[in-house]
This record gives C-alpha cells, structure tokens and sequence, in this order.
C-alpha cells in the first residue's frame, strides 16, 4: 500500500485555515472532531470512529491523585492548549500525563503534543525509519519537498508524478472523488508516461547544475513597508545602481515623500509612486547563495487582492511583512486587516513556507518584548491556518534603515537580544519545492501584451509539465490552436521551460482578442477540462451574511475573476472529518464546510484538485472580502 | 402610465385601460398581463382583398384588436411587449379566432380585461400609474479592463452597455502599452456613457470601480470633455459621483445602492428599499436563523403560524403560467397582509431581485423563531 499519499495531502489541509478558537463554545467543543486524528488511521477506519467516547472513561484515574490547585492547573492547561490547536487529537488521559510531564508549562506541553502527533501520523506508516522531517530546511542542491529528507526523495517523485498520489483525498475524501478518479486518469498515466522519463532527464540536464529557482511573494498589510524593505534589500544586493538611488532619493526628497525612495525600487508608475502604495505586483530578482530568487511585490490595499491573489498564485515561499509600530501591528492583525487575509489567501494558495519581516523595529528602539510580543500572537494565528511551525522563521528587521536585511545588525539594542539569521540568510534557507514537470503542460495566463517581433506574448506560471519551442498548444477555455514561437524567462531566451518557471511565450496563428486573461494554454493531447459548472468542497472563513443557494460571489482562480452564483448547497461537512453533517443545508455560516455546486458566468478552464492542485484550488470573495477557499472535487460537463 | 377608465365588478372581472408613457410602463404592462387575459389595442394588420375580378390586393390597415392572450414577449433592452393571441371580436378586417400578434406602443392606449382581479395585479396598476417618479439614475461600474454601463430606474436595472478590454500589466520598459490600452479602454467607456446615458432625464450618474479606477477614469474624462470641447459632459459636470465597489461587476450594484452618499440621493427609489429588505433578510439568518427561511414549502407553514413579519418575493412568481400557483401566491400575499405582515415585491430585473430569484424566489423574516421548520425539513429529506 502506498502510504506516501497520505502524507502527502498533509500540506494542503483547508480544514486547517481558519482560528479554530472562537467559533466553538466550550460547550460543544467535545462535538467537533480534529483532523489529525483522522489522517493516522487506515482509510476504512474513518467510517467508524469510536475512540472519542471511549477516552472519557479513564481519563478521571490519573487526575484523582492530583490536589485541588494541580487539578485546577490542569485544567487551565488543557483548556489553552485547546484553544491552540483546536479540537484535540490525543486522549485526554494522555494530554493530561503530558502537561504533568512538562510541569503545567503551556508552551512546552503544546510543543510536545504537536511532536507527539506527528508520530503518530509516521508510525502506522511503517516507513519510520526513513522519514526525517526537516525542521527548517537544508541547504541542498536538489529538490528537497515537504518535510522529507534526501534519502527519500528519489522515490518520493516517482510517486508523487503520479496525479493520483496528487490527490487530497487521503484523509477525508468524499465517494464523489475516487469515483470520477478511476477512469480519466489511468488513461492520463499512460499517455505521460511515455515522455515522462526524458522531460525528467532534459529537466536535469538543463536545471541541474544551475541555481535554485525560487518565487517568493511578499504579502502584509498596507503600509507595512513591503515595498521598502524589498527596495532596501534590492540596493544592498547591488541590484540597484547607486545613480538610480540616488535619482529617487532626489525626486522622491521633491514630492516630499523621502521614505518612499526605496519603495521607488518597486513601484515604478507614477500613479503608484504619487499616492505611495503599490498597486500591481512588482517583479524584481536577486541572488543568495544557493537561490536564484524572483520577488513578486503584492498590493497591501484591500481593493487590490485580486493583483495579490494572482501575485501569490504563482509563489512558492512567502514573506509576511508586519509593522511593529506601536498601534500598526494592531490594526493590521486584529479584524479587518489585511494581515490575516493575506496569510489565509497564500495559504489557501498552496504556499506552506512562511517568513515573517518584523519591520520597523527601529521605531520602537528595538524592543525584544515587542518582537516577543507579536511572534507570539502571530505564532498562534499561523498555526491555525496551517502553517507547520518549523515552515515559519521570524526575523527583526527594519526596511528603511536597512538592519539586518543582508548582513548581520550592527544595532547594539538588537545585537543584545537577537543572534540568529538576517533576511537574506532566512530567504536562502527556504526549500525550493519540486516541480512537476511530467505531467501534462498547464500554464495559466495572468498577462497579454504585445511583444517586439510579430505574434504577441501571453506570460504566466508554468504550473505543471513542460513546453518546447515549435510545439503547439491549445488555449482553453475557447479551444483553440496556437504555436509557441520563443520562449523567455526574464527576457532570456530559452528553448524549453519546465513546471514552476514565470514564462513569457509568444504565440502565433491566434488573434489577441481571442487570448484573455485566465485562460489555460494546455497541451492538446492532453488538454484541461472545460466547464462552467463543477462541485467543490469548500470551507467557509468570516462571513457577516450566510451563504445561501443562489449566492452571487467573485471567483478568482488563478489569475482568473469571474462572476459566479453558489447554484447548490449539497452538504454540511464536518470541517475535520469531512463527513456529512447535514444534506441540503439551507445556509452555511462562518467557519463551517461543505460540498457545493458552483455555477459560472461562463464556462472556464479548470482541472480536479485530484489531478492537478494548482488549477483545481479557488477562492471565492464577496464585497472585497475573502468568503471561502475550495477545492474542485467534481468537474459537471 | 396613465389610468384612462377602470370597471371591476364585486367578483373582480373588469377591464381597465392604460396608456403607457415610459418604457419602463412596458415592464409594468408585462408583469400585469398574463395567459388567458383579453387585451384590446389599436395595431397594424396586413389585409388581404379580392376584387370582384379575382385580382387580389394587399394593403396595411390599422385597426381596433381584442386579442384572447397566448404568449407574452418581453424585450428587456428595447421595453418592447409583444402578445401573440386569437381573435375575440371579429370586425370587418379580422375573422374571429384568427391569430394577430399585438406590440404595444407608447402613448397608444390599451384595455386589458381580465376574469378575475386580485390584490396583487390591482396594486401593479396604482403603482404604475403613481406620478411621483423617482430619480432616474445611471451607473458605471468598473475595474481595469471590464466596465459596465447601467440605468437604473425604480423597478428596473438595464444593462446597456459591456465593455471589455485586455490591458497589459505594467512591465520594466513597457508602461506605454499599458497606458495605451487604458487610456483605449477609457475611450471607449466615454462614448458608451454619451451613447446611452441621455442627461435630460438621468439625474445622477456614478461611477463605481475599487481603487483608484474611478478617480482615474473621472479624470481623463473631464481631461477630454475639456480637450475636444464636449459641451454634454463639461455642462454636467456635477451629476457626476464618485463611489467605491469592491469589483467591476455587475452584483457590485448591490454595494453601490447600499452607500449613504447614493441612499441620500435615491432613497425612495424602489431598488434601494428591495436591497436593504434582502440584507435585513441575510442578517437575519446569519444571526437568527430560525427567524429566516426561504422556499415556497417553508414560507407557508410559516405564515399558517402566522409568523411573517415580512415577506420577500419577486414577481416573477406572479408571472408563472399556471393559474393556481399564482392563486396560491396571491392568496399568501394577502394572508400575510391581513396578519399585519409587510409584503415586498420585488422586481426580478433589479440586482437584489436576481438575487431573490435565485433564493427561490421566496423568503420570510418571521416574527418569532421557528426552529421546528428546520427539523421538519430534515426528516424529510431523510425520507
């Protein structure tokens, strides 16, 4: 049996994404069931689950010798560290031999909880020796993914090129899904199969001796100096010459607006430059030691997530950059912030790697209980939205003064508190995920334009499979024809480009207007799915009014933002054990899933999350706020 | 619409006759017309005459038509009605029970003469002929790359015009292209807006787009107006606002009617109140939501309780062919009503109407929580 795709769905766990605090009251927590548990158990045993009941029985044995003040301890603890990791996975008899191990300490008791399912997770596997889970990331030249180490990972990629090992079905898949699995893929396989083995070696011989590529989104809330920091980082990195900054420090001191002259790096419109916030992605590269690294500036500004949604669609890492100032920090995080969206969205996104930029330390003197502070808070939000810990680094830094962003502080107030790695350093550590480049070539359009020669571009993410100059390729959803005349990556040409690459690919023997945003260049042998209708299972954030049938939402999928209407409401899910709760529910409320039927305006290109991940993931957003984040589970011709 | 002559017995058979005088009397016509009704209207009819040495003629007439209504067209964009029915009253042109298809014109009266009245179809009447009219408004809506051109008027929302464009994201070396295609796209709002928007009746023209869309648009409009000396916008300037949505898109009007700078403006329109009737309606169930049910099953056990406090329903329902759910809908309306309940009728052509439409064209705040009709509904699905 092939345990490995058990493991494998672990990273993209919607269910995760949300505070799972404050929805439940403690009065019904004992009713939600958690997640973790359900992934140790063989695939059967889902369907029957009876431990729940049975840990209450004993679980007042190992407490009775305790004193009143231990007990009520006891009790504090397994109360927060409820609060912390949401509905528990472990027998209480055990937290509670666990917190008595730890001496009431919180945070040691969590941290050995987490630790402690982990094993579980590995053990029924029978693969325990040769997992290693990878804290935060080795520095190897090969691609290393997902928590597994080296020795793993020739075998790793032969299962995961599969799209079945794809699939997140692993835990809490639906009948639906392993249905419509069975017959459309074995045919895939086959037919990938027999160019799958020399795209692998062209992909070697062509990448291997090279640099890490890496795409790295930097993502917070509006203000919180994105642009700055990585306009300083660009500068010290010699990126930028110094007659050009020295240009912008002159012009910017003209409009009065001198602290924006590193933002100037990034936003380069004068649109974007007079009202001193970035409006669209802004693209820059630069190199660490072992990466070669291309940076995607997001909008901060609430009214510019669809940019930012299709910024970070095609990142692999993320940097979260918050502002530390006094007040700032708050109205970021708390409510109504974009902090929080924007964690959620990149998560939701599929990027499990996370950087957190503390910036602006300076203003508040460099002050260790504020950096303790705020870790701390972020720390718990992150771990809700599922984010791993050992996946989040947290660095102090300053954009503006430019501390500790490539080499170490020289500040004398940080340099008493904090030895570990700059930005740069932490931007170097990060694992370059593995790119799917045997399967079938997906690569979904974010821009249109007119290039130099004859034909036009179209530029996007390679999200999986790889293209060659001369081959033809089918625009979906129109379906039709095209040939691929060049190739570029960042104005280079090139004669081939493989999954995970930022590609511009002009085409010939197609009209422009016929190309529009969105849209999937495919192979035609292999060509995605067409529809305007599919089913999804789908987990409902913060609402303020219920999704009901008939709900009018914004799509975004990929680049892609099209209307569309919530035709039917098939299911209630439990959010950890994806069971049915309640069919035809008539609405769904904050933090609930559910199994729906989506309807759009018009039909679009989209895959099964089963098949491909990157195009069977959406977002669904109404009034300028983030409802929902899904998973396409059925595609209704 | 003006209300010429109106007879309607005790048992509510009668006729009233109506000219219409705006388009929008067209939509009124439309939703009180239906299968079976007789209308009577002056129209146009090829006749066909054989002379007495067998040469046949044919030529146009205009004559007086009462027609048995069949099928009942309506064109959206045009306000167009079309009733396609038989003969009922035979005069010198038309035999009885041949077919003849009826446009109905503007300013050009027409009787309708139904068997039965009810309440719902009478109130259509005294609301169409209401003289107090509301602000006509026209919005455009947008975001880079996708505007939409819509009138507004009490019960009716009008696409007029889509326009969509691909615009190149800003490149290092390559803003040109992206400010060209903008400043196309621009162009081509800026003709819509004067193609379709007539400034003597619209009295407020927004513009809605996120971000800084919209004060960009506003811009460059007045930067042309001024340029090429555009006397229609520059001397309307100040039926200009400026609103914030969070997308382009259409069901962004549902925002847009709900900002107080446009409430203040458009309050007594009918579209505002339908959009704050079907918030209140959402609030509701997300906050209590055995107050808050929708579906047709649902709604009317409810009112048996007689619970509704407010009733929700798009007239779309009225519209449906067969004659006994319309009884059973009129019957509930007035049910409702004479429980003290508060009936909105919504219209299926604006944002909140669509919305409603899609909701089953039904819903109800109740006055007191019904927990019951949830679990009702669960043993039966289980069943």
């Amino acid at each position: 049996m092939d345990y490995s795709e058990d493991y494998d769905g672990y990273d993209d766990v919607y269910g995760h994404s949300v505070d799972d605090d404050y929805y439940i009251s403690p009065s019904n927590r004992q009713f939600i069931y958690n997640r973790e548990n359900s992934r140790d158990q063989p695939k059967i045993g889902e369907f029957i689950r009876t431990e729940q009941d049975i840990q209450e029985e004993d679980e007042s044995e190992t407490a009775s010798d305790l004193s009143d003040l231990d007990k009520a301890r006891l009790e504090s603890c397994i109360e927060q560290i409820k609060a912390t990791l949401g509905p528990l996975c472990i027998p209480r008899n055990e937290l509670v031999n666990i917190i008595i191990s730890n001496n009431y300490n919180i945070e040691r008791a969590t941290n050995a909880v987490l630790d402690d399912s982990k094993n579980l997770q590995s053990e029924p596997k029978e693969k325990v020796p040769s997992i290693k889970v990878v804290a935060s990331g080795g520095k190897t030249t090969t691609n290393v993914t997902k928590g597994f180490d080296l020795s793993q990972n020739k075998d790793s990629i032969k299962l995961n090129t599969t799209p079945r090992s794809q699939s997140p079905a692993s835990g809490r898949g639906t009948p639906i899904i392993s249905q419509s699995e069975g017959t459309s893929e074995e045919t895939k396989i086959i037919k990938s199969k027999e160019n799958k083995i020399d795209v692998e070696t062209q992909y070697k011989k062509e990448r291997g001796d090279s640099k890490e590529h890496l795409y790295m989104v930097v993502i917070g809330h509006v203000d919180a100096g994105k642009s700055t920091l990585m306009g300083h980082l660009l500068y010290d990195l010699g990126q930028v010459n110094q007659k050009t900054m020295h240009k912008y420090e002159q012009e910017s001191r003209k409009v009065g607006k001198q602290s924006f002259m590193y933002a100037w790096v990034l936003d380069e419109t004068g649109e974007e430059r007079n009202r001193g916030i970035t409006m669209d992605v802004g693209r820059s590269q630069f190199e660490t030691k072992s990466k070669h690294v291309t940076l995607l500036d997001a909008p901060g500004h609430k009214d510019f997530i669809p940019n930012m949604i299709s910024g970070a669609g095609q990142a692999d890492v993320a940097l979260l950059v918050v502002d530390a100032t006094r007040g700032e920090f708050e109205t970021g995080f708390d409510f109504g912030g974009q902090t929080r969206e924007h964690a959620l969205l990149v998560r939701s996104l599929g990027v499990t790697q996370l950087a957190v930029a503390i910036n602006k330390l300076d203003t508040v003197s460099w002050s260790k209980e504020r950096f303790d502070d705020i870790s701390q808070k972020l720390k718990v939000f992150l771990k809700q939205a599922g984010f791993r810990e050992g996946d989040v680094t947290f660095v102090p830094c300053s954009g503006l003064t430019g501390q500790n962003l490539v080499d170490k502080p020289t500040e004398n107030e940080l340099l008493t508190w904090y030895n570990g790695p700059c930005l740069l350093e932490v931007i170097d550590n990060f694992r370059t995920p593995e790119r799917p480049v045997s399967k079938p070539f997906r690569l979904s359009i974010n821009d249109i334009f007119k290039g130099t020669g004859s034909g036009f571009c179209v530029s996007g993410r390679v999200e999986t499979g790889s293209l060659n100059v001369g081959e033809r390729v089918m625009v979906c959803p129109s379906r039709e024809l095209s040939m691929v005349k060049s190739l570029y990556i960042e104005d280079l040409s090139q004669t081939v480009v493989f999954a995970g690459d930022q590609a511009t690919v002009t085409l010939s023997g197609i009209e422009m207007q016929n190309v529009s945003i969105g849209n999937v260049l495919c192979d035609p042998q292999n060509p995605v799915q067409v529809s305007a209708k599919f089913q999804a299972r789908i987990v409902v954030f913060n609402l303020t009014i219920p999704i009901t049938k008939g709900f009018s939402v914004i799509l975004h999928h990929q680049s892609l933002v099209e209307p569309a209407v919530v035709s039917k409401l098939i299911s209630q899910l439990n959010r950890s054990t994806g069971e049915v709760v309640k069919k035809h529910p008539r609405f769904l409320s904050n933090n609930t899933s559910a199994i729906v039927e989506i309807q759009v305006s018009r039909p679009i290109a989209l895959e099964l999350y089963s098949d491909c991940k990157e195009l069977g993931r959406f977002m669904l957003r109404v009034g300028g706020v983030t409802i929902a984040a899904g998973l396409i589970t059925k595609i209704i011709l | 619409m003006k209300l010429i002559d109106k007879s309607i017995d005790k048992e509510g058979q009668g006729y009233v006759t109506l000219v219409p005088e705006e388009p929008e009397d067209m939509w009124h016509a439309y939703n009180l017309i239906s299968e079976g009704d007789y209308v009577r209207s002056s129209t146009v009819r090829k006749v066909q005459s054989e002379s007495s040495t067998g040469s046949s003629t044919s030529n146009r007439v205009r004559t007086m038509l009462t027609i048995a209504v069949e099928t009942i067209d309506f064109d959206t964009q045009a306000c167009m009605l079309r009733l396609k029915g038989k003969n009922v009253e035979e005069n010198q042109y038309v035999k009885m029970g041949a077919y003849h298809t009826l446009d109905l014109e503007m300013n050009r009266k027409f009787r309708l003469t139904k068997h039965e009245w009810d309440s719902v179809s009478l109130e259509r009447v005294e609301m169409a002929c209401d003289p107090t009219k509301s602000a006509d408004l026209a919005a455009v809506i947008m975001q880079d790359g996708l505007a939409q051109i819509c009138l507004i008027t009490s019960s009716m929302t009008i696409v007029r015009a889509k326009i969509e464009a691909s615009i190149p994201r800003k490149r290092k070396n390559f803003i040109q292209q992206h400010e060209k295609a903008l400043a196309k796209f621009y162009d081509n709002i800026i003709q819509g807006i004067l193609r379709h928007i007539d400034f003597d009746i619209v009295k407020c023209v927004i513009i809605a787009s996120p971000g800084f869309v919209r004060d960009q648009f506003y811009e460059y409009m007045f930067q042309m107006a001024v340029k090429t000396d555009n006397k229609t916008l520059l001397e309307n300037k100040s039926k200009f606002m400026l609103i914030h949505s969070s997308t382009g898109f259409k069901h962004s009007l549902k925002e847009i009617l709900q900002d107080p700078a446009v409430v203040n403006k458009i309050s007594d329109t009918k579209a505002a109140s339908e959009v704050k009737a079907l918030e209140v309606f959402y609030t509701t169930l997300q906050c209590e939501p055995d107050k808050a049910f929708y579906g047709k099953k649902h709604v009317e056990k409810a009112n048996e309780a007689q619970a509704i406090e407010t009733l929700l329903i798009s007239d779309n329902l009225f519209r449906c062919k067969d004659v006994n759910l319309r009884k059973e809908y009129v019957k509930l309306v007035d049910s409702v009503r004479e429980n003290g309940g508060d009936v909105k009728i919504f219209s299926s052509l604006h944002i909140s109407g669509e919305q409603l439409e899609q909701l089953t064209g039904i819903a109800a705040i109740l006055r007191f929580p019904m927990p019951e009709l949830d679990e009702d509904d669960e043993s039966e699905t289980e069943d």
